[in-house]
């Protein structure tokens, strides 16, 4: 598999390590009242679709930048790379409701 | 209830012979599903059907159907490297291997077909004093749970396998921890036997048969949905391995499951070099030979989610690699095939046998790269929950709930990463 990574251009899939699910940026709520269920199940729970699946790419071989991949689990292909800390800042501009202009 | 079927013998064989093989029939039925079952298996692998074998040998429960997707063995039970073994170190784990693996010592005799179980041995190997402790640790508790284990020198492994390269800088050979009844067993008759069992008994053998829903009402799981028909059960034993999340989804749960995965390899025939099946975990490579001679070997998962049945070839890389480094003879075999598997891998290497929040719908899977071995015992031990309700004495850790409890069964140590067991 070949990487496009937005900064680096084509890298080959093993300079990367795998981490998993991009949905493990969103950490819950440690104060909540249910956070012991809520981190029971961002740690051992997973969606595990056969289909698009947006995952965890770390660049340890190359600049060791983290990396949300989006790719086809049943056939490999990836449709589209960012880096994680832009689709992290994004989603907290959403979350906070400032969005970007 | 009584055998139907034809019992194979050698007198079988040498009448057939004589007569030119005129008497041999289908083993198995291709009925057209009934409308309700007492228990529906979703899933026509290893597991599936020894798991309706034994609810109609060792339970009486002969109402069952095994809904299988395409060709009953077209998983992985007819994808692994066909090896079996029991030795594990946990006390979650081991009492169950080891249950698996007496019942493969007597399951030609148990179920009348050749599935070539042949006890050739298992080699872990070890390269250094940490390991020797570890590997002489998990002696012991192989021992204590009733398995066979022995401790080699070096020495003793030279004697069994002259052919490995023992001065290896990085790794040298220093000896290894050999389970003798461990093995292989031709993994299509597995399923072939079992199927057969489970027919000549009165299950029905549904092929070509998708399950797309579940049917649900009031919490109670009562039937599913299929690509020919509905049909209803008291029970839905779902165990589909590398499928399981995307079956489970159907009934609105997510599992502590991410499916990978993993190659594996033949080599062009060779005449007879390695007795056994030996293990080099440190250079993540593992190998036997096949009664036709090819070398029949792999390593590690890909490392990525995938459901593709193919993985890529930094891997293949990296397997023979390892091969290289054990056996430099290797590198003189052409490879012959390679091939890949979806792997149920669960989050801390161990696998579930349970029944879920939702009454009737029960499932068994996360069996990740080790799923062979567990074929009789996990087909057992499910058929027992299906029938009593309530675990076997030896499968009484392999619950959904047990990462909310705290009692993971951590075999390797490597915490909720799945691509690290």
């Amino acid at each position: 598999m070949i990487i496009h990574h937005p900064l680096l251009g084509p890298r080959d899939a093993s300079e990367f390590v795998y981490k998993g699910d991009a949905s493990l940026i969103d950490r819950p709520d440690w104060k909540a009242d249910n956070a012991a269920d809520l981190f029971h199940d961002y740690l051992y729970l997973r969606d595990n679709p056969a289909g698009e699946h947006c995952e965890l790419w770390y660049h340890e071989q190359g600049d060791r930048s983290w990396l949300v991949v989006t790719r086809n689990t049943l056939t490999h292909d990836i449709t589209n790379v960012e880096l994680a800390r832009d689709v992290a800042l994004a989603k907290q501009a959403k979350k906070s409701g400032r969005g970007e202009k | 209830m009584k055998h139907r079927g034809t019992k194979y013998s050698g007198f079988k064989v040498i009448k057939e012979a004589l007569t030119g093989h005129k008497g041999w029939k289908p083993v198995w039925r291709t009925p057209r599903p009934k409308s309700e079952y007492d228990v529906i298996i979703v899933g026509g692998g290893g597991h599936g059907l020894a798991t309706a074998y034994y609810l109609a040998k060792e339970f009486g429960i002969t109402n069952v159907a095994v809904l299988e997707k395409g060709w009953i063995g077209s998983g992985n039970v007819g994808r692994n490297t066909t090896i079996v073994r029991s030795n594990y170190l946990l006390p979650g784990n081991e009492p169950f291997y080891e249950f698996s693996m007496k019942l493969w010592e007597n399951l030609e005799q148990d179920f009348n077909y050749n599935a070539m179980v042949s006890q050739r041995g298992i080699l872990n190997l070890f390269h250094n004093d940490a390991g020797r402790d570890a590997y002489a640790r998990r002696g012991n508790a192989m021992i204590l749970a009733g398995a066979d284990a022995v401790l080699l020198d070096q020495d003793g492994v030279r004697e069994m396998y002259p052919c490995l390269d023992f001065e290896n800088a990085r790794f040298p050979i220093k000896g290894g921890l050999l389970q003798p009844r461990g093995g292989t067993v031709r993994h299509d008759a597995v399923a072939w036997g079992y199927a057969r069992g489970a027919d000549n008994r009165g299950v029905d053998i549904i092929q070509n048969c998708e399950v797309t829903g579940m049917v649900i009402e009031n919490g109670i799981c009562r039937g599913v949905e299929t690509s020919q028909g509905i049909i209803k059960a008291k029970k839905i034993a779902v165990c589909v391995a590398g499928s399981s999340s995307r079956v489970m989804s159907m009934a609105g749960m997510r599992l502590p499951i991410e499916s990978h995965v993993l190659q594996a390899f033949v080599s062009e025939g060779l005449k007879p070099i390695l007795p056994g099946v030996v293990t080099f975990g440190a250079g993540h490579f593992y190998v036997s030979q096949s009664d036709k001679g090819g070398l029949v070997f792999g390593g590690d998962i890909d490392g990525y989610n995938s459901y593709a049945q193919r993985g890529n070839l930094p891997v293949v890389e990296d397997v023979c690699e390892g091969g290289m480094a054990l056996m430099p003879m290797i590198g003189r075999a052409r490879l012959l095939r390679m091939w890949g598997g979806v792997m149920d891998m669960s989050m801390d290497g161990s696998p579930f046998i349970d029944k879920t929040h939702i009454d009737g719908l029960y499932f068994n899977g996360g069996w990740c790269y080790g799923g062979f071995k567990a074929t009789p015992a996990s087909g057992w031990c499910y058929a027992h929950l299906l029938a009593k309700d309530e675990p076997h004495p030896v499968a009484t850790e392999y619950r959904l709930d047990r990462f909310k409890r705290g009692a993971m069964i951590d075999e390797k140590g490597m915490g909720a990463q799945p691509n690290l067991h």
